[in-house]
């Protein structure tokens, strides 16, 4: 029983991290998995989604607050894929990349020009950010929803893709995307659809995560998203079952890395893993393999 | 041109900069921000050439510039802090288990080469991943290695978390262009050898690379080291540039930043790295300095956007459309010669010439 109490506070912490990370995850999965891009920038719109927040509830009550960060976030990452990837579609793809990490660089300046440098105050939400007691243990009721409330998107996501003529459209497109192009899917359109929904799920993740925190600072999008990003690899990248589970998997074992003492190699770690699993099991968990054709 | 009457010009050339620099030395006062961008610059140069070398010329996409930065910056300090002063640098642990300091040469070539051993470790498991996420482990070996260098275990070696100081520095700045242009003069002659068109060869097409009987691992390996060896030197003289270190700097935010040096000046062009350094430095640090300042008028109306910080945002603009609108940067894959611009001179003049005699025949 006294271990249990001891180490719950971790295991549940790593539960809620691992959630937050999932909900990342997918945004990056999704990306790789049409556009074979890694979006650099994805961390940073989950930067700026918690900036927005901040900025939202001095002006105007809670509920719309929420709101407003959801469509303010949905629309920059629309915009970005437009003004930043669309015009580079038939170019390479490190060229691609280069402009993700332009447009990361942009953001993070963007947001130390408008906060001047300073860790930012998370406004409290209610109810989420309330305390409660579990086996002894104290913990903010975030840690609770997340989980909960990940499985349920990652389930309506799942259905989506499955049964909606949008989510086919995404996964031809991710088969093979020249060829659905010539079956008449609009292309653009369904990449925007997804750059929409990864920047949805990441609104939602970065008011569950900075509950979490003290404060947003300009920087604070870049180790959640790499950790991300390393969790989408780790369970296969295109996959988004693979996704949600590399990320419960790296959360908790980061928490319990953080748990034993080892603070310091807790970020360590996660790459470490990414290493090992591109060695052993370049596809990851639920990748499919690819063929490369001479 | 002759090939001698070119490395004739070449040597005057690089005689007149050096000539120019120690000019300027004498008459510019020290503080001028001119120096701080042409030190930080010729180090960056550096640094860009040599991640130019795995990007721009053998096709590896490596984001772990940083990484081997610090292993070179971090040896430097440890080897070259003077015996007197470890007391108290590594006051935290009883100055330190390295109780000698060698000459600053040693300890710069040192630097690179614990740079050129880790890479060649970490590239024998990550060279076989392919482009981006070739990419993504070498950040992510970046970040190990600047955890590790912070672990409290290690700090009899590195210092923990805490500054390593009070190592030898540079005051002039002809020390880094020196050193820098040895360098890259080294790099560029390797890229001329056969070693270079090899790499040439298998960034170009890997598959066909193999087929005309180049062995892919080696050849990936050796420029996986050689980059990182520069990348080490580079890093012990950004350690003298600086005069304190700390691990925290070399974060992943730096290897982008040197990525996009090398893509404004172009990938795969050593000159356009070179001059693509100076100009990210400067742009940066100086000349859009006058963005940062809060207290502009414009007659009555005060320019209240401008603050700190929007210099930086205003820079970032530039790079996107830099991005966006000159993929090919500034040389794209062509080199800076004097025979290139002497032609490029003749051609535009030879054009107001011909204009002009068009003109007096009317």
């Amino acid at each position: 029983m006294e271990w249990i109490t001891k180490n719950l506070p971790y295991l549940m912490a790593g539960i809620s991290v691992g959630g937050q990370y999932a909900l990342i995850a997918i945004g990056y999965t999704m990306v790789y998995g049409i556009l074979r891009l890694i979006n650099f920038a994805h961390g940073d719109i989950f930067m700026v989604a918690g900036l927005i927040m901040v900025y939202a509830v001095t002006v105007m009550p809670m509920p719309l607050a929420l709101l407003l960060v959801v469509v303010a976030t949905v629309a920059l990452g629309f915009l970005v894929e437009r003004a930043a990837y669309k015009p580079l579609r038939s170019a390479p793809r490190m060229s691609v990349m280069i402009s993700a990490i332009g447009v990361s660089y942009l953001l993070q300046n963007l947001a130390l020009y408008i906060t001047g440098g300073l860790s930012q105050q998370y406004p409290a939400i209610p109810w989420l950010s309330d305390t409660v007691t579990i086996l002894g243990a104290t913990t903010k009721r975030v840690t609770l929803v997340t989980p909960v409330l990940t499985i349920i998107l990652v389930v309506v996501l799942g259905l989506l893709i499955k049964y909606t003529k949008v989510g086919m459209a995404m996964r031809a497109a991710s088969r093979d995307f020249e060829t659905s192009q010539l079956m008449g899917i609009k292309i653009n359109s369904v990449i925007s659809m997804t750059f929409v929904i990864g920047s949805f799920l990441a609104a939602v993740g970065s008011m569950l995560y900075f509950t979490n925190y003290t404060g947003v600072t300009p920087t604070a999008g870049a180790m959640p998203g790499l950790k991300a990003f390393v969790a989408a690899v780790f369970g296969g990248i295109g996959s988004i079952p693979g996704a949600v589970i590399g990320a419960f998997i790296i959360g908790i074992c980061e928490n319990i890395i953080k748990g034993v003492g080892w603070t310091t190699f807790s970020d360590a770690f996660t790459f470490a893993l990414l290493i090992v699993i591109l060695i052993a099991k370049p596809t990851g968990l639920f990748g499919e393999k690819a063929i490369d054709k001479v | 041109m002759k090939k001698q009457t070119k490395i004739i010009w070449n040597v005057g050339l690089i005689a007149a900069l050096l000539l120019l620099l120690f000019i300027l030395e004498q008459v510019v006062p020290s503080s001028s921000m001119l120096f701080m961008v042409l030190k930080k610059g010729a180090i960056y140069a550096l640094v860009a050439v040599s991640m130019n070398l795995l990007n721009g010329f053998t096709g590896l996409f490596s984001l772990g510039q940083a990484g081997f930065m610090l292993l070179g910056a971090y040896t430097y300090a440890i080897l070259t802090i003077p015996v007197e002063s470890r007391a108290s640098v590594y006051q935290y642990f009883d100055g330190g288990i390295v109780q000698f300091a060698i000459p600053v040469p040693l300890a710069l070539i040192a630097g690179g080469v614990v740079a050129a051993v880790f890479a060649f470790l970490i590239g024998l498991p990550v060279l076989r991943l392919k482009s981006d996420y070739l990419a993504i482990a070498t950040l992510g070996f970046a970040e190990i290695i600047r955890a590790v260098f912070q672990w409290d275990k290690l700090g009899p070696l590195t210092n923990g978390s805490n500054l390593l100081r009070n190592f030898p520095t540079f005051q002039s700045v002809l020390y880094p262009f020196i050193v820098a242009g040895i360098c890259i003069g080294l790099i560029v002659l390797l890229i001329n050898s056969t070693y270079g068109r090899a790499f040439k060869a298998i960034r170009d097409d890997e598959i066909a690379a193999e087929a005309m009987g180049i062995n892919l691992a080696h050849h990936k390996q050796l420029a996986f080291v050689i980059s990182s060896f520069f990348a080490g030197v580079s890093g012990g003289l950004l350690a003298m540039y600086q005069t304190t270190i700390q691990a925290s700097m070399f974060k992943s935010a730096m290897t982008y930043e040197i990525l996009l040096i090398v893509v404004i000046g172009g990938i795969g062009s050593v000159t356009g790295s070179c001059i693509g350094s100076f100009l990210f430095i400067a742009c940066s640090e100086w000349w859009l300095r006058f963005l940062d300042n809060s207290n502009l008028y414009i007659g009555d109306f005060h320019l209240s956007f401008m603050r700190p910080g929007f210099r930086k945002v205003v820079f970032s603009v530039i790079i996107m459309a830099i991005v966006l609108f000159y993929r090919k940067g500034l040389m794209g894959d062509r080199e800076f010669s004097i025979e290139g611009a002497r032609r490029f001179f003749q051609k535009h003049f030879k054009k107001k010439q011909a204009v002009e005699g068009g003109s007096s025949h009317e």
